[in-house]
This record gives C-alpha cells, sequence and structure tokens, in this order.
C-alpha cells in the first residue's frame, strides 16, 4: 500500500480545484502529511543488499535520528534521497510531487534537500567565507554567479553563519587548512546557508569537543521544527540529549521505531546493536 | 572577503603589473625596430617582431588552456584543434585575398583547388572574402565545436584522464581529415603562400608591427575577461567544480554547464589565438592538429604554474624561448629537454615557477624574523576531497 | 595428337610398370637419347621428342620441359649437345641436363636455346598437365585438373574423362568434373540438356575461368540455358561475396589482434592500476627496435630469431618500464593528470634517444620463412599465414596474462594493492615491489606486442605514437579494469575499421571509429563492461 496516495485520495487534480494555489512543476508541495516519503526502497551492489525494502517517511518540521551499526545503509539512504545513488526498487518523493529518483543531484539539491557528509567535504581552497558562498541558497545559474557578485546582505548572512558556527575569525583561511572539527563545523555552516527544507546529517560530531557537542544538539533542535532535520550518529548519548523519534536500521532495512526509551528497551535492537 | 567587478580585474595589482610589463615590451621591441636605424646595434629586426608575436599567440593560447585546466580542472590535450581551426579560418581569409596573384592566376579558386582540378568554391569557403565574416568563423567554429563535443562530454559526466585521452583523440581524428584533399584546405601542405590581410602586404614590416600590436591587445583583454571570470563568484564555483564536482553538484550546481561554458570560451580564445599566428608565420598545416602540439602545450602552463593566468603567459614565453634557442644550437636536444621538462615539472615544480617565486619569497619572509602566522597556508594544497 | 596421346599412355603405364618391376633399369640412356631429339629443325621431330621425354617417367622430365618452356635448354655448339645453361656475363653457364654437373661458361654464341613455337609450348603445357592429372598426390592431380579449366583440346578432354572414370578421390573427381563442364559450355555441338546440367553444376564454382565460361553463355539462344547462366552467376556472386566478407573479417581479427597486443599492456598499467603510461607506446617500440637488434646479431637466424626476441624484448621494456615506475610514477600515485604528463615527457626522450641512436629512418625486419605465404582456401579466400600467427599470438598473450593475473600469487597481490593500497600494506604486500612488478609486467607486454608489430610494419621511432592512441580507445572502449572487455574492444574495432575501410577509404573510416568512440564513451562513459562499487567512483 502507498501511503501517499492515501494522503492524495481526498484531492482531486490541482487544475480542476478551484481557488488553491497551484503548484508549479519542480515546486515543492508540501501539502501531505509527510515531506518525506521513502517507500520499499531496495539497493543493492553487485548482488549485496545495502537497503533492503526500506520504508520510512519523515513529517515536516521532525528531527529524526538514524542509528545502526555499521555498514547498516544509513549513508546509502542518504546517498539514496539526494540522488547520489539510484534505487532498484521502490519510490522516493520528497513532497507530494517530486520524484527524488528520477531528479539529479543539482535538481534535489535546488529542491530543498541539503546534505553533510560523513568525511567532512568542504572545498579546502576555498577559504571558509567562500565555501559558505558556494552553499547560500540563491540563483545558482552560470549567468547569475558571473554578472551578480555578493550583496550587502548576502555578505552579512555569511558572516553571521560563521559568528554561529565559529568560524568568523577564519573566514579568510583556505578550508584545507582548519582542523577536522572546523571543517566539520563548516560543513554544518554550509548546510544552514543552503536553507534547505530537509537537512541529512551524517555523524555531524565526531572530531568535536564536549562543548562542541553541546552547540551542535542546541543548533539541531533549533533547526527542527522550521526545517526537518535527519540525523545519523552512532554516539548514544547525543541521540539521547536530542531524540524525539529514533530509527534503528539493520541490514538495510527498518528495525524499530519510535521514542528513543521504547527503542533502547526493545529486545530485537538491544541484540543486533546496543547489546554489547 | 573578496568580491570582484569589472573594475577590479582591471586595476587590480596583478593586472596592472600584466598589461604594464606587456605593452611596455611590445613598444620598446617596436620602437626598436621602427626607429633605430638597421645598421645600428639597437635595431630589432622584424624577424625578432614576428618571433615576439608568435610568442604571445602561444601565451593567448596557453592562457586559455590555464582557464580550463587550471581554474576548471579539465585537462585538454585537444586545445592545439581549437587553435588550428582558427588558423585555419584567417587562413582561409588570407587565401582569398591572394585573388589571381596565384601560381595559377585562377580569381576565385585558391591554388591548391586548381590543382585538384575543383570547377567551384566549396560551400563552406562560401563568405571567406570577408574579413568580417572571418573574424566571426573564427569565434564561431572552435566555440561551436567545443560547445558540442562539451555537451556531450560533460552532460554524461566524462571527467579525468577519460576526458583528455579523448580530446586527444579529437585532435587526432581532425588531423587525419585535414591531411585529406578531399577536405578541400589543402591537405597535406595546408594553406600558405599569403599576400595581404587587409589589404596590406604581409611583407610590410609596419604590417608585421601591427599584427604584434594586435596580438598584445587580444592578450591584454583576454587577461582582463579571464581575471574577472575568474575573479567573479562564476569563478569561485568553476574552481570549486575543479575541487570537488560532486560536491558542487549537491549544493545545487549544474556542473556541467560551468564546465562547458569555461570550455568552450576557452576555446574561442584559443582559435584568436590560432587565428593571429597564421598571418604572422605565413602558413597553417594539418600538423598543427597533432596531439604533440597540444600536449607541448599542456606543458607551457605546467611551467608557468597553474591557475594563475599570467604564469601559463611566462610558461608559454619562456618554453618558446628555449626551443628557439635550443633548435638553433642542438636541434637533436631539443626533445630531450622538453621531455626532461615534462618529468621535471610534474615531480619537482607542481605549482609551476610562480609557485616556486611563491615560496621563496614565504621563506624570505619567514627568516626574517616576523613572528610566524601558525596556519598560513604556505604548504602545498592538499588533495581535493570528494564526498564519501 | 589422338595417336601420339594413347601412345603416350601406354609409354607411361609401361615405364611405371618397368620402374616398378625392375628398378635397376637406367632409363638414363633412353632419355639422353630422345633428349638429343631435340636437336632436330623440324617441330614435328621436336614435338615427338617432347611426346617421349614427358612420358619417359624420368625424375628429371619434368624439369626438362620446364627449362625448355623457359628458353633454358640449349644446343652446345661446340660438342652438338643438348646442355641446360643460363646466362652469366654476356656468355651462357652451362650444366649437363641430367646431373646438373657444371659445364664450365661459353661465349653467347657458343650456344643457342631451343626453339619451341606456339603449338610446341601448348603441347608440352598438356603434357604437363595430363602427367600430373595421373600424379599418384592427389593434390598434385586436383592442381592439374583445376589447371586444365577452360581448355577446348579433345585430347586433354578425353585424358580428363579417362582419369575421372577411374578416379576415386572425391576432390580430384569435382575439380575434372568442374573441367569437363565448363569445357561442355564451349563445345557448340554438346545438346541443351547437357549444357543445362552443366550449368547447374557449375553454380557453386568459385573459379573465375569457370565465371568467364558462364558469361560467355549469356548471349545462348536458348532462353532457358540464358535463365539458368543468370542463376548460377548470381549464386557465384552471392558465394564470392560471402567470402569477401570473410576475408574482410578475418582482416578485422588481425588488426584487432594488433590493437589487442598494443592495447593489453596498457589495460594492466592504465586498467589494474590506473596509471596513465603515455609512454606505453614508446615500450613497444623498444620491443620492435630489439626484434632489428637481435636480427643484427644473429644475421644468419632469421628463422629463430624471434625466438630470442619475444624474451629479450619482454625484459627489455620490462626493465625499462620498471624504472620508469621507480623514479617517475611511484611518486605520482592518485594523480593521474600528472602521471600523463609526466610519461609523455618519458615517451619523448626515449623516442629521441632512438632517432639519435639508431638514425630517425625506419628499418626493416626480415620475415621468417614460415611467416610467409598463406593458405589458400579457394580462389578467392586465402588467409596468410603471418596474420594468423599474429591472431594466435596475441591470444596465447591475452590467456597467458589472464592466468598470471587469475592464478598466481603475483594476480592476487596486484589486484589487492589496485584495489585499496593501504589495507594491502596493513596485509604485509610490499605494494612498492608490487606495483613495480605490475608496471614492469603491463610495459614487458607492451615489448612483446612490439615483436608482434615489427613483422607487420617498419621499425622508426613513431611507431610507438601511431598505437598510443588506438590503444587508449581500446582500452577505454572495452572498460577499464576488464581484460575481457580490452579482448571485446580490440576486435570489434578491428572489424569494424576494416569493415568500413572499403566503403570509406583506409582514413575516414580511421576517423569514423574515433568520432564512434568518442560519441560511445559519452553515452557510457566507463565503457562496454563497466566496473562497479564503490573503488569505481574514486
Ligand atoms: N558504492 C558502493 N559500492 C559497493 N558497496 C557499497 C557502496 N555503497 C555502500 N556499499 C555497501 O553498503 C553497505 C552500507 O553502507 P553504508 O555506507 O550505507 O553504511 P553506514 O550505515 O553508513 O555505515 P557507517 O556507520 O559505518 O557509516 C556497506 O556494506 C557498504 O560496503
Ligand atoms: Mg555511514
Amino acid at each position: 500500500m502507498n501511503l501517499r496516495d492515501t494522503f492524495r485520495r481526498d484531492r482531486v487534480f490541482d487544475v480542476v480545484r478551484p481557488g488553491t494555489r497551484t503548484i508549479k512543476p519542480g515546486e515543492l508541495d508540501t501539502g501531505g502529511k509527510y515531506l518525506l516519503y521513502m517507500e520499499n526502497i531496495t539497493v543493492s551492489f553487485d548482488g549485496f543488499k545495502a537497503l533492503n525494502d526500506l520504508t520510512l517517511y519523515i513529517e515536516p518540521g521532525e528531527l529524526r535520528c538514524i542509528i545502526g551499526p555499521n555498514g547498516a545503509g544509513k549513508s546509502t539512504m542518504m546517498d539514496v534521497i539526494t540522488g547520489k545513488t539510484r534505487p532498484d526498487q521502490g519510490t522516493c518523493f520528497f513532497g507530494q510531487t517530486l520524484d527524488l529518483t528520477r531528479m539529479s543531484e543539482t535538481e534535489i539539491a535546488g529542491a530543498g534537500i541539503g546534505r553533510k557528509f560523513q568525511k567532512p567535504t568542504v572545498f579546502p581552497e576555498h577559504t571558509a567565507a567562500e565555501n559558505l558562498e558556494l552553499a547560500m541558497a540563491g540563483q545558482k545559474t552560470t549567468w547569475h554567479t558571473l554578472v551578480h557578485p555578493l550583496n550587502g546582505e548576502q555578505r552579512d548572512r555569511i558572516a553571521a553563519t560563521l559568528n554561529t558556527v565559529g568560524l568568523l575569525d577564519r573566514h579568510d583561511h583556505v578550508a584545507g587548512a582548519l582542523s577536522h572539527g572546523q571543517k566539520q563545523w563548516l560543513e554544518i555552516a554550509m548546510v544552514l546557508m543552503q536553507q534547505p527544507k530537509l537537512l541529512l546529517v551524517d555523524e555531524p560530531i565526531a572530531g568535536m569537543t564536549r562543548q562542541e557537542v553541546e552547540r551542535t544538539a542546541e543548533l539541531l533542535q533549533q533547526l527542527a521544527g522550521e526545517h526537518s532535520v535527519v540525523v545519523v550518529e552512532h554516539d548514544m548519548e547525543f541521540i539521547r540529549s536530542i531524540a524525539s523519534t529514533v530509527t534503528v536500521l539493520h541490514q538495510g532495512s527498518v528495525l524499530a521505531e519510535g521514542k528513543m526509551q521504547d527503542v533502547q528497551n526493545d529486545p530485537k535492537v538491544i541484540e543486533v546493536y546496543l547489546g554489547e | 572577503m573578496r568580491h570582484s567587478d569589472l573594475k577590479t580585474a582591471l586595476t587590480d595589482r596583478a593586472a596592472r603589473w600584466f598589461i604594464g610589463i606587456l605593452f611596455g615590451a611590445v613598444a620598446l621591441v617596436v620602437l626598436l625596430n621602427q626607429l633605430i636605424p638597421a645598421d645600428s646595434g639597437l635595431h630589432v629586426s622584424s624577424y625578432t617582431v614576428t618571433l615576439l608575436g608568435k610568442y604571445l599567440c602561444y601565451a593567448l593560447l596557453a592562457m586559455a588552456l590555464d582557464l580550463v585546466w587550471g581554474y576548471c580542472g579539465i585537462l585538454s590535450l585537444g586545445h592545439g584543434a581549437f587553435f588550428a581551426l582558427g588558423g585555419y579560418a584567417m587562413g582561409m581569409y588570407l587565401m582569398r585575398q591572394i585573388g589571381d596573384r596565384g601560381v595559377y592566376g585562377n580569381p576565385v579558386l585558391p591554388d591548391f583547388m586548381v590543382f585538384l582540378n575543383w570547377q567551384e568554391l566549396p560551400w563552406y569557403w562560401l563568405g571567406s572574402h570577408s574579413f568580417l565574416f572571418t573574424m566571426v568563423l573564427i569565434a564561431l567554429v572552435p566555440g561551436l565545436l567545443a560547445f558540442v563535443f562539451g555537451w556531450l562530454a560533460f552532460r554524461s559526466r566524462v571527467t579525468g584522464v577519460y576526458l583528455s585521452i579523448i580530446t586527444q583523440a579529437l585532435t587526432y581524428a581532425l588531423m587525419l581529415a585535414f591531411f585529406r584533399n578531399e577536405l578541400g584546405f589543402g591537405g597535406n601542405n595546408g594553406l600558405t603562400d599569403f599576400k595581404d590581410i587587409l589589404g596590406f602586404s604581409l611583407r610590410e614590416d609596419s604590417t608585421r608591427v601591427a599584427l604584434l600590436i594586435a596580438t598584445a591587445i587580444a592578450l591584454a583583454l583576454a587577461f582582463v575577461l579571464c581575471r574577472y571570470i575568474t575573479g567573479s563568484r562564476m569563478g569561485r564555483v568553476v574552481m570549486a567544480v575543479r575541487d570537488g564536482e560532486s560536491r558542487a553538484r549537491f549544493l545545487g550546481y549544474r556542473t556541467e554547464h560551468y564546465k562547458l561554458w569555461i570550455f568552450t570560451l576557452s576555446a574561442v580564445l584559443a582559435g584568436i589565438a590560432g587565428a593571429l599566428y597564421v598571418p604572422q608565420v605565413g602558413i597553417i598545416n594539418p600538423g598543427e592538429f597533432s596531439p604533440l602540439n597540444s600536449i607541448e602545450l599542456v606543458v607551457w602552463v605546467a611551467v608557468g604554474g597553474r591557475a594563475t593566468l599570467y604564469g601559463a603567459v611566462i610558461g608559454a614565453i619562456l618554453v618558446n624561448y628555449g626551443k628557439t634557442v635550443f633548435t638553433g644550437i642542438m636541434p637533436e636536444a631539443w626533445l630531450f629537454a622538453l621531455g626532461g621538462l615534462f618529468v621535471a615539472v610534474t615531480l619537482f615544480l607542481p605549482r609551476g615557477l610562480v609557485g616556486l617565486a611563491d615560496n621563496v619569497r614565504q621563506r624570505l619572509r619567514k627568516s626574517d624574523g616576523n613572528n610566524s602566522n601558525g596556519t598560513a597556508n604556505d604548504d602545498q594544497p592538499e588533495a581535493p576531497h570528494e564526498p564519501a | 595428337m589422338l595417336r601420339v596421346f594413347a601412345l603416350a599412355l601406354a609409354l607411361l603405364c609401361l615405364t611405371s610398370v618397368a620402374q616398378a618391376e625392375s628398378p635397376a633399369t637406367e632409363p638414363t640412356t633412353d632419355i639422353e637419347e630422345v633428349l638429343q631429339q631435340l636437336r632436330s629443325r623440324s617441330f614435328d621431330d621436336k614435338a615427338a621428342a617432347i611426346d617421349a621425354l614427358a612420358h619417359s617417367g624420368h625424375p628429371r622430365a619434368d624439369a626438362l620441359l620446364k627449362a625448355l618452356q623457359d628458353r633454358r635448354l640449349l644446343l652446345d655448339r661446340a660438342n652438338d649437345r643438348i646442355v641446360l645453361g643460363e646466362r652469366a656475363d654476356g656468355g651462357w653457364q652451362l650444366h649437363d641436363p641430367l646431373s646438373e654437373a657444371d659445364l664450365g661458361t661459353v661465349e653467347s654464341r657458343a650456344a643457342a636455346p631451343i626453339t619451341i613455337n606456339n603449338r610446341l609450348r601448348r603441347q608440352i603445357e598438356n603434357l604437363q598437365a595430363v602427367v600430373g592429372l595421373n600424379n599418384p598426390d592427389a593434390t598434385l592431380r586436383r592442381a592439374a585438373a583445376i589447371s586444365l579449366i577452360g581448355t577446348k583440346d579433345p585430347d586433354l578432354l578425353a585424358a580428363l574423362r579417362e582419369r575421372r572414370a577411374r578416379e576415386d578421390n572425391t576432390s580430384v573427381a569435382a575439380a575434372i568434373d568442374t573441367t569437363l563442364n565448363t569445357a561442355a559450355l564451349y563445345s557448340e555441338d554438346s545438346d541443351l540438356n547437357a549444357r543445362l546440367n552443366a550449368i547447374e553444376a557449375l553454380s557453386g564454382s568459385l573459379e573465375p575461368t569457370v565465371r568467364n565460361a558462364l558469361r560467355s553463355r549469356l548471349d545462348s539462344d536458348a532462353p532457358s540455358e540464358r535463365k539458368a547462366v543468370e542463376t548460377a552467376l548470381k549464386r557465384i556472386d552471392a558465394r564470392t561475396a560471402r567470402y569477401q566478407t570473410a576475408d574482410t573479417l578475418f582482416f578485422g581479427l588481425s588488426l584487432g589482434s594488433v590493437l589487442l597486443l598494443a592495447a593489453i599492456g596498457l589495460a594492466i598499467t592504465f586498467g589494474v592500476m590506473g596509471v596513465i603510461n603515455m609512454a606505453h607506446g614508446e615500450l613497444i617500440m623498444l620491443g620492435a627496435y630489439t626484434t632489428f637488434v637481435v636480427q643484427q646479431i644473429f644475421p644468419q637466424g632469421h628463422e629463430w630469431s624471434l625466438l630470442v626476441a619475444i624474451p629479450a624484448a619482454f625484459l627489455i621494456s620490462g626493465f625499462v618500464g620498471v624504472l620508469i615506475e621507480r623514479f617517475v610514477i611511484r611518486y605520482l600515485y592518485g594523480r593521474p593528470l600528472e602521471t600523463l604528463l609526466a610519461t609523455f615527457g618519458i615517451s619523448l626522450i626515449l623516442q629521441q634517444a632512438v632517432r639519435v641512436i639508431f638514425s630517425p629512418l625506419n628499418r626493416s625486419v626480415v620475415t621468417p620463412e614460415w611467416m610467409s605465404g598463406a593458405w589458400q582456401i579457394n580462389p578467392v579466400f586465402s588467409l596468410t599465414f603471418n596474420r594468423l600467427y599474429i591472431i594466435a599470438f596475441a591470444l596465447t598473450v591475452f590467456l597467458g596474462l589472464l592466468l598470471v593475473l587469475k592464478k598466481t600469487r603475483l594476480g592476487l597481490q596486484v589486484r589487492a594493492v589496485s584495489q585499496n593500497r593501504q589495507t594491502a600494506r596493513g596485509l604485509g604486500i610490499r605494494s612498492d615491489r608490487i606495483n613495480a612488478l605490475t608496471f614492469g609486467l603491463g610495459s614487458g607486454i607492451a615489448g612483446v606486442a612490439g615483436v608482434a608489430l615489427a613483422q607487420l610494419t617498419n621499425v622508426g621511432p613513431n611507431l610507438g605514437q601511431a598505437y598510443i592512441i588506438d590503444s587508449f580507445m581500446v582500452v577505454v572502449f572495452g572498460g577499464v579494469g576488464n581484460l575481457w572487455g580490452t579482448l571485446t574492444a580490440a576486435f570489434s574495432l578491428g572489424i569494424a575499421n576494416k569493415l568500413l575501410e572499403p566503403v570509406s577509404g583506409a582514413v575516414l573510416a580511421k576517423i569514423f571509429v574515433l568520432v564512434f568512440i568518442i560519441l560511445f564513451i559519452q553515452r557510457k562513459p566507463r565503457g562496454l563492461f563497466p566496473q562497479r562499487g564503490r573503488a569505481a567512483e574514486e
């Protein structure tokens, strides 16, 4: 059964419905209950199923944590959402209309999905500020970037975001020379600059100090509400400190889902993951 | 925080130096050639004038390659093809300028067509008598080829060495094609025996001087244009594409568009360089398409230093000067020197002479005892990250 | 004529019987006498002598008849004797006709060739054929029958019929039938039915003479005959076309195996190690020059020097490859574009070195006897031996390499290192050594390819350049890292090239293939057989 269709059943086609907002093609339609619909996704690499019939829904404004042992398929799930990997089976919709399996990485990013990668991937030869400039939401066509230098407001936003992640004094250092933790922050800042509807954050706190972890937790909780946030982490304490809903992945499919408390006490979860 | 517009591209320090030195040198050579009598020791021969003009054409070509390779990470091993196409477009115009002064005295057909018993001009030679139309062709033909080729290649994400190899195949295929008489570009011999350009005899010193000045102006304009582009936000996106293409894609950039426009622009610049080159050397033949030429051009840029624009110019002039000197004294040694240069530059000078100068300058500053700045990036840029 | 013939036959039977029964009998005096009859001025006498000679059964008879045809049978005026002779600085070098013993040289005027007219010439040819028809060796009998296709001579036809009746070898019988049927077409008095049967029987033959004979009946008065001829010609043309396609395919395969040889080393250095070696072509060139040098060292050993050249080329190119890896490439792992430039520099140096050492001119290598010649399958289709050997050689090298990579420890380690340098090192594999060995292996194979190429083209400093782009195309087209892909790509590109050549000319064919690959790579950037998995995405 396809949940997305269920939610559409009460609606007729936009064109025949008088007086409602019409969604332009390519634009995000957040009319349904969920923002992201992943249904029955299977991804296999040479016969090995990295994702196996995975179904996952994300609500607008939700903060969702994903946990699971190494190789459970967490990063692969993000690859599917961002268009890096094409699923062999299953559907993946962003809002009501955007079929992510048919969109390019660029289109997906443009539609409002931002991602922080597991391994920090900043542009090493650009300065911190330039990295944010690159990530900044807005028109990203060749012509636009050629003829429109940054305006004052945009520069202020970059400075403000750098300030948020504590890198303002490093703004003109090339990113390649930053420390690992600073790179993590820089990448988080880049995701912020994208102003996405959906943030995918893969292992954000690796290489951070206790204090920084707390700041990250705070930041993510702030973001939730306005944006949907999906966080992948192995650090259970961190999860506990931010979690509302937790999904446990195991061997490419959902093992359990629910409140942190319930999941933690689930015997299946204990066996495969928390047990040791 | 850097920001840019045309004004800064024209007036920043590097641009002022570059344009100053360029025109200073050209003016000096021109004056010594025109004003000093030929018997004086200070006189500069018109051979030297033309030689300098030739070097500047190479410099423009090298700059074009630096734009795609240094800034966008596309190592084209086929840029010689765009250069040659621009050259052939100019060559066609110059052929038509010969008129009935050719060996066979045919007022319309170039000699080689008469020789092949052709009765009329092939359609693609129509319009070649017009200088204006030729100027359009010079930009259009290489640009269009680059656009179509790039559109196909970048859209399907052919990158890295694969791209290098197919660009090499491209110029190789063109070379084979231009060697054929049937193609209508003079086959083996190419286009030569030019007489006039715009009615001025190519043998006159004044024409040679004018061509040199035109080349210098073209080089300066191209430099300003490239500075403007690389200093703009677009330039920073282009460099981001170079360092992490898929990361740039995840940020919402249509990276293939950026690559495509840079590649096309670069091809147009290469075409212009070729067009300025042909009247100065007086011949264009299919040898210009040979893969060796294109790859030699890569070493000019590597020697000078990538992603600085002026590095490419310095490299082009130095290597070609070396070539002129070498082939004069001991021709057999030139290929050894060139080959050694390839190896030495990649092993010991990854950032070229410009990078070497930077390093030396920084060393000096450090040893001056000024307190050292901890995170200054005097080390090699680290390898680009791709998303895991 | 018929009488002569019958006599000849009888003689033939007699002599062979006589020979079989009493080997001690010396026919020498006999043949000496027959030979001396040729001194006569009368062509009739000569004709009789020729007949007698042909049927003497003497082992020298055939050679002497040939000498007569070639005007090498002379009358030695001083001794009034028939001798063999050749022109030698203005005079004649004489030999004994039977023992071939040297009889010294004489002046030009002292001897004169025995003259023969066209009638005698025909007679000799026919006699040779008839003798051939009765040769105990079936292949020779068949060749004789085929050489007679188109003859209208009634005596010969009678001989053919006679032989046909006794012939028990089917292939010879078929050849005789073809000859007889062709004759039937030419004979005016044969009846229509017989001709129709003949046409029917000839309709698959590939002999050009048969085709001519059939064409000569195109203006026949009988419509049914004209139609039959047309059908027969059509069938012949269709068959010829089929064999021509086979011929093209064979050429394509041989070009493909050349490409395979050139690309296979690259498939290792580029495909397995990820190193762009632009000097690969020059390693091939070194192999070719090694062949040349080995031949210079053993001037008498053309027949076997290849056996020395192959390992020598492998070692020399492999050694140079190891040097390149140790001194340049190892500092450039993970930087493919830089590797490309550095190795290109090396290729320039190698080329120039060869130019300085061996001169810029092309050298040529002598092809051994056993590699020249061809296997003639039918009149329109033959396989030349050198190409057959190259195909076999390329496949052997390919399979050998496959075995090395799949079955040996070295192969396992090579694959481990190529997939993950760090992990492999962690497992105690000395990746330095493996890298050098792998590169040496790829380079050595390039050298071996050079030995093969030296048999096909001239050896020159630009030999490598001619192959480098093609080799890269093959590897990329087949899918990097996939040896079977390289094989498929090499053969399909070779065949495509040869199929296009007759249509468009060689240069255009090459351009088409290049353009095709350029377009193909844009559709399938990872080639025909792409590698999958995370490693491939880097
Ligand atoms: N491109 C690929 N090719 C082959 N196998 C892959 C590829 N991508 C992922 N895999 C495999 O899929 C499985 C899931 O990988 P994934 O990176 O999603 O795990 P993960 O849950 O993110 O683990 P971790 O917690 O270690 O980051 C792994 O076994 C991995 O080897
Ligand atoms: Mg992961």
